[in-house]
């Protein structure tokens, strides 16, 4: 019973055997195993690692399973584990300039050097069931291969730069922020921001990216570019002095090429947005891109219309799902004490305008 | 999946009267927005939904689809959903302009002229024109009903205050039969005097906003403008470099990392057919 | 003095007034916002509305403006009747015919856009295309409000307040309105702001021969503009009159209290 606090270490013991119960289901059906969620839930996989903000495939996979397959409760104890971790230093910034695509894909231009890359992607399937998946064991016939290109694969955002069409990104040598070791301030630079948002919630993302498309704080985006593949991490060892390679990682980049702004006097440029996420994420990062532009109104001088996704207050503080849940879930907690308080005040308030009516 | 496993077309017949009716309602009233229940399709919104499930309401067995996106009809979204009427409907398909009896188009109009008896029909993503100066649905509605049009103009006034001329480049905004503002979707104004007195029927559809619109044949369609700041629809300033044409709207293309590009038209039946020395829009198979 | 009674004697031989109201009233839920109000103005007057705020004169001014509906009564404008007219013929009067000064001018005015895009606006919703005359027109309309040309293309949300409520006004007289509505147009203004601001409202209420109804609790405002006056309390009007006459010599207990209070000042 929920009212009976004392007896509450019985119950919670109780509820924890019965998740563990429901969470294998009916036992005459087989387990999952970490590496089946690792190689055939890959996308979940990734979301994990991506909000977790830690990349480790075997643990999201058994975040998730741990989670029942409930996503945020899988983020949550990465984000839980991440925590306990110690922090060795920086990597180099990754070139994704030397990405090894498996997509990529620009939707501004036909074609362009390095080629567009449509890669392993739902984009063109219909959605309909496929009922043979239903059925056990076949393996997909392999797909077709070709030698990889060895091909530069240069930034489309790059090539406009050339040519002066895009505001030009000033490098910056400023160590980025950490969010997990120091508290979010406002106003936050671009690099505290773009942060904020690869860790935030890939649907609050996505309805806020929408929201601008949809007139509330529109940026007129294309999708110059965005493209999947591994890059090689390299990190700076004290002990070497110099920066060696410690791995690879998946990542997925979208830059978006958005409107242009100028007057007669300044010659107009297309402006950009920016998304990068772990592993492969193409919707979160679109989406962030275009949540990055809209957040950017006032370096761009543009007008602040009141739209949620240009709030850089309003985004920063709401994209965390983890800090959200959190909070929502918490009102299931007890509130015994304020809300006896408020029970006593209307009543109190209630007998009043009673009272003066009888009178 | 079979093709048995579902209805002509895909849609059921009682979803493809609903989209029939609303399409009658457009017809009648040129450029008014109207609202249907628009389906789930297998396909994600924004990908043509609204496009599909007009050219399902439309499609009988004998007629002959193109599907183009971009103007070209070996484009990806334009193959898969080609491919989907394909399977779905068993239609003959075509690449060929003056062959199709309907052409599902997404931001092109083809450079061949179209005849009577064929349909166009438009995949539109938002299909309100004044949804970036009232982002609210129920103030935008109101507009149109009183023909409150200032703001339009306002905004064309700031672009050339701005820029010194009309900074719209796609889904540049016509006025319908003196009385609708409609947003043509996102076609290059290249296209907008297309719209104009055109033989063929134009049908649009935008499936996340649920909206029907549509042009019957020979309409009046004049793009919004100022009479010293007149429209005037724009291409780039190069001839083909595939077929040679000057007339045709061009695709850009980056052939290295050192700027160099190539213009290509961007309606490639239409540029088949002229690299195949036959009349235009009676190319591919 | 005599001169402007005969000028507004003059005026009143025009046929019909150009807003006529009858029993105007307009309650909220048991609360009366005002009660059976009614008056004529004629061609090329101005009346004045004054009360304290609560007095119902804003409440009425909206009725009167269209912008809320009367629970009872009538509003004739130029021979007919307002109430029953279609909205869209209502939304037609609103942008061309009449104008409408609101007391903070962000609610006038469409802060994202240029100071030329908003005076041009009205014009281009009666129909003007031609970019030219529409600059043009703004160019000059600037110049009357004393802006400067050369602001044409900034925003009116870079301007002073002063500045803001000009342009407001600008944006309403370019089409040439024939009635214009006044709510408090000086209010949230500084002082010295003020008088630069009814100084140039008197000039053109003059020159234009424009009709008008101005709300206002300031009685110095409706001194310089208004050849009559309306005085309001509870929702109720306690007293009328040529404004001179009123200010002067006020009949009804609260519009003494309300002229005293203003010379102690």
């Amino acid at each position: 019973m929920y009212v009976a606090v004392k007896g509450g270490e019985r119950a919670i013991d109780a509820a924890h055997a019965w998740l563990a119960e429901e969470r294998r289901g009916d036992p005459s059906v087989p387990e999952l195993t970490v590496a089946q969620i690792r190689e055939q839930m890959t996308l979940a996989v990734n979301r994990v690692m991506a909000e977790g903000s830690l990349h480790d495939p075997d643990l999201a996979a058994l975040a998730i399973k741990q989670a029942r397959g409930d996503l945020i409760e899988a983020v949550f104890l990465i984000r839980a584990y991440r925590t306990t971790l110690p922090r060795f230093g920086s990597s180099q910034p990754v070139d994704t300039a030397r990405m090894a695509v498996d997509r990529r894909v620009s939707a501004t231009f036909k074609d362009l050097p390095g080629g567009q890359v449509l890669g392993p992607t739902f984009d063109y399937t219909h959605r309909l069931l496929d009922f043979a998946l239903a059925a056990e064991g076949a393996v997909p016939p392999a797909a077709p291969t070709a030698p990889a290109a060895d091909e530069a694969v240069p930034h489309v955002a790059g090539l406009l730069d050339r040519d002066g069409l895009i505001e030009a990104e000033a490098p910056d040598d400023t160590p980025a922020p950490d969010l997990t070791r120091s508290p979010l301030e406002l106003p936050a630079s671009r690099a505290l921001r773009l942060q904020a948002l690869a860790r935030g919630d890939e649907g609050f993302l996505l309805s806020l990216a929408y929201s601008t498309q949809r007139g509330y704080g529109r940026t007129h985006a294309f999708v110059g570019e965005l493209r999947i593949g591994m890059v090689e991490v390299q990190a700076e060892l004290p002990e070497l002095g110099f920066a060696v390679p410690i791995g690879e990682i998946e990542l997925t980049e979208c830059e978006s090429v958005n409107q242009f702004k100028g007057s007669r006097t300044e010659p107009p440029q297309f402006t950009r947005g920016y998304g990068l996420v772990m592993g492969q994420g193409e919707r979160k990062a679109l989406s962030m891109s275009l949540v990055d532009r809209a957040l950017r109104w006032r370096e761009l001088g543009e007008d602040f219309t009141g739209a949620p996704a240009q709030d850089e207050e309003f985004v920063l503080s709401h994209c965390d799902n983890i800090q959200a849940t959190g909070f929502l879930e918490h009102i299931k907690l007890p509130h015994y004490v304020d809300f006896q308080a408020e029970l006593e005040l209307v009543r109190r308030l209630r007998a009043e305008t009673m009272q003066e009516a009888a009178e | 999946m079979t093709v048995q496993d579902y209805n002509f077309a895909y849609l059921d017949e009682q979803t493809k009267r609903m989209i029939r009716r609303a399409l009658l309602k457009a017809l009648a009233v040129p450029g008014y927005q109207v609202p249907f229940a628009s389906r789930e399709m297998p396909m994600p919104y924004g990908w043509g939904t609204g496009g599909v499930q007009v050219t399902a309401a439309c499609l009988t067995p004998d007629d002959r689809l193109k599907v183009i996106d971009q103007g070209a009809d070996d484009t990806t979204n334009a193959v898969s959903i080609r491919r989907f009427f394909q399977r779905t409907a068993g239609v003959e398909t075509t690449q060929s302009t003056t062959g199709a009896t309907v052409i599902q188009t997404r931001h092109r109009i083809p450079e061949a002229p179209l005849s009577e008896g064929q349909i166009l029909v438009y995949q539109v993503p938002i299909p309100e024109p004044l949804r970036f100066l009232e982002p609210r649905e129920t103030e935008t509605r109101r507009m149109h009903e009183l023909e409150e049009y200032g703001l339009m103009h306002v905004k064309l006034y700031e672009d050339i205050a701005r820029h010194g001329e009309i900074a719209t480049a796609y889904a540049y905004p016509v006025k319908v039969e003196d009385r609708y503002v409609m947003d043509p979707s996102p076609i290059p104004k290249f296209d907008n005097p297309k719209l104009a007195d055109n033989p063929a029927i134009q049908l649009f559809g935008a499936g996340r906003e649920a909206r029907i619109y549509a042009l019957p044949p020979y309409s009046r369609v004049v793009s919004l403008d100022f009479e010293d700041h007149p429209f005037t629809p724009s291409r780039a300033e190069h001839a083909c470099a595939l077929c040679g044409a000057t007339d045709s709207y061009l695709d850009e293309v980056i052939t290295d990392d050192r700027g160099s590009r190539m213009f290509s038209c961007s309606d490639t039946d239409f540029c088949a057919s002229r690299q195949a020395g036959r009349p235009d829009g009676e190319g591919g198979a | 003095m005599q001169a402007a009674e005969m000028d507004i004697c003059a005026k009143m031989k025009a046929e019909v007034p150009l807003l006529s109201a009858s029993g105007v009233t307009r309650r909220y839920g048991a609360r009366i916002g005002c009660a059976d109000v009614g008056f004529d103005l004629w061609p090329g007057e101005v009346l004045g509305i004054v009360g304290e705020s609560g007095s119902g004169k804003s409440t009425l001014l909206s009725c009167l403006a269209g912008q809320q509906r009367p629970d009872a009564g009538r509003i004739l404008y130029d021979g007919a009747d307002v109430l029953a007219m279609p909205e869209a013929a209502r939304r037609r009067l609103a942008r061309s015919d009449w104008a409408y000064v609101h007391q903070n001018p962000r609610d006038g005015l469409r802060m994202g856009i240029s100071a030329g895009g908003n005076v041009g606006e009205r014009l281009m919703g009666v129909g003007a295309r031609r970019y030219g005359t529409i600059r043009d027109s703004a160019i000059d309309w600037l110049g009357r409000v004393e802006i400067a040309a050369e602001r044409i293309d900034d925003r009116p949300s870079g301007f002073s307040g002063g500045m803001q409520q000009r342009l407001q006004i600008a944006r309403n007289l370019v089409t040439g309105p024939r009635l214009v509505f006044m709510d408090e147009p000086t209010g949230g203004l500084d002082v010295s702001v003020q008088a630069r601001l009814l100084d140039l409202l008197r000039g053109l209420v003059r020159d234009l021969g424009l009709s008008a109804v101005i709300v206002t609790h300031d009685l110095a405002v409706v001194r310089l503009l208004a050849d009559r006056l309306m005085v309001m309390k509870s929702g109720r009007v306690v007293e009328t009159g040529l404004t001179d006459q009123v200010l002067d010599d006020p009949q009804h207990a609260y519009t003494q209290l309300l002229v005293s209070s203003v010379l102690q000042v």
